[in-house]
């Protein structure tokens, strides 16, 4: 029953394979397993998006997702999300704007943000709202992150053309 | 959680297989919005668990304006509202599934997993129960088709009995001058469930003014959702005036039995189920002369 699974996947464009038991969720495998302690763990029930992860493209809770779901998917993770010393531009502008304060839900914030991006570069200030309604933050009333997304977007934007 | 066993078939015949080996200690896995909240809290506690979503039948999306719609039960929720089509014939439907939590639930969430979880105040179920769809079910014993009203039996309790499992949704061609709605009423604009939810599907005759046809679903008001028969029935071959609109709302009340709970009191719920019946009505009426 406790057997462990083989799972192969691609985190942040690098192949990985990791051993977990089936009842070990996605968010379990990326901290206790691998290390990677940037997705944070909140509710453990889909509503705060503290551990929002990028599957396959789309924003995904990864503590409602068994780490053996992730087989021969794509995983994108806040740990990917600067180039090296590099912020991406979602980074940049939330210090720039002061986007957060005690700094639990920024990860998943970021990862949905960038989601959205990748979707839709030139956002409306509703839709980035309606992109992260399952991103829950007690600290900053969300305005400054709205900001930060809002002025990454432009970043993007004024880098591309 | 506690330990269990993970499969995931790649053929529908290797899930029946599988669920019909471990019977009542096995459940089938879509998104596990609902069901991995539920193995945590231990309130299911299967041995196994079946990933459905490697399965090509339950996956797929095929419309054509003739023969109809054939829904995959494990399509996601998003790729729903993304699809042009749906939300062209049936926006209803499309809506509802857009209303199902947040951005990072709707990547995994399916209207399959929505009915099989049998919440009374599930947003889609009312959508498909207006719009006349037939649950394909396989088992070990061959296949059957439900309708979906009669899909729920209590709240968490669904119609599908050990080893069966939920393929696909199969709707009708939408008619001529047909639409369909969704509403429901949260106290916030996004993220919460049903206080109330109302579907309908209306088919209009454009030359005589009237409705030729008209089903009317809710959801919360009761221990499952509840096709509100009567309600529809009120309309048929009427021409839509407010008088005869508030008598199928009127209707729609009195099949209700909601109850008092944290979101809001019985009486509550009865008002809101004559205000949303007038305003889903109103919307899929005024779609379907569009349409």
């Amino acid at each position: 029953m406790d057997k462990k699974t083989v799972v192969e996947t691609t985190i942040n464009g690098e192949q990985i394979e990791f051993l977990c038991e089936p009842r070990q969720s996605l968010l379990e495998v990326l901290r206790d397993e691998l290390g990677m302690t940037g997705s944070k763990e909140g509710c453990l029930t889909g509503d705060c998006g503290a551990c929002t992860v990028i599957i396959d493209g789309r924003a995904t809770c990864s503590c409602l997702m068994l780490g053996v779901e992730a087989q021969g998917h794509k995983i994108e993770t806040i740990e990917g999300l600067a180039n090296g010393a590099q912020l991406h531009p979602l980074q940049q502008k939330f210090l720039e704007n002061a986007s957060l304060q005690c700094g639990i839900c920024t990860p998943g914030i970021l990862m949905s943000a960038k989601a959205l991006l990748d979707h839709n570069p030139t956002p409306s200030e509703a839709e980035i709202r309606y992109a992260l309604a399952g991103n829950l933050c007690r600290c900053t009333g969300y305005d400054k992150i709205v900001r930060g997304v809002l002025d990454a977007a432009k970043a993007v934007a004024s880098k591309a053309a | 959680m506690h330990a269990i066993n993970y499969e995931a078939p790649k053929t529908l015949k290797d899930a029946v297989a599988l669920l019909a080996q471990y019977g009542d200690k096995a459940r089938p896995l879509c998104g596990g919005t609902d069901l991995i909240i539920q193995l945590r809290a231990g309130v299911r506690r299967p041995e196994h668990v079946v990933d459905v979503k490697k399965i090509p039948e339950l996956r797929q999306v095929s419309f054509d304006p003739k023969k109809g719609l054939r829904l995959g039960a494990a399509v996601a929720a998003i790729e729903i509202h993304e699809n042009a089509d749906l939300r062209r014939y049936f926006p209803g439907l499309s809506e509802a599934a857009h209303l199902i939590g947040s951005n990072q639930i709707q990547g995994r969430a399916s209207v399959g997993g929505n009915l099989c979880n049998g919440s009374p105040a599930a947003d889609t179920i009312p959508a498909l129960i207006a719009l006349g769809a037939q649950c394909r079910v396989a088992g070990p014993k061959g296949e059957r088709l439900v309708a979906a009203e009669n899909f729920c039996t209590a709240p968490g309790r669904t119609v599908l009995q050990p080893g069966e499992i939920l393929v696909e949704f199969q709707i009708p061609a939408p008619a001529a001058h047909s639409a369909d709605a969704y509403l429901r009423f949260i106290p916030r604009n996004e993220m919460d469930i049903a206080v109330v939810g109302v579907g309908a599907s209306v088919t209009l005759d454009l030359d005589e003014d009237r409705c030729t046809e008209a089903r009317i679903a809710l959801a919360a008001v009761g221990p499952t959702p509840i096709f509100a028969s009567k309600a529809g029935a009120a309309l048929k071959g009427k021409k839509l005036d407010a008088a005869t609109i508030e008598r199928a709302a009127k209707l729609a009340v009195e099949q209700s039995s909601p109850i008092d709970d944290m979101r809001g009191t019985a009486e509550f719920r009865r008002h809101l189920v004559g205000v949303l019946t007038r305003r889903t009505l109103a919307l899929a009426i005024a779609r379907a002369r569009m349409a």
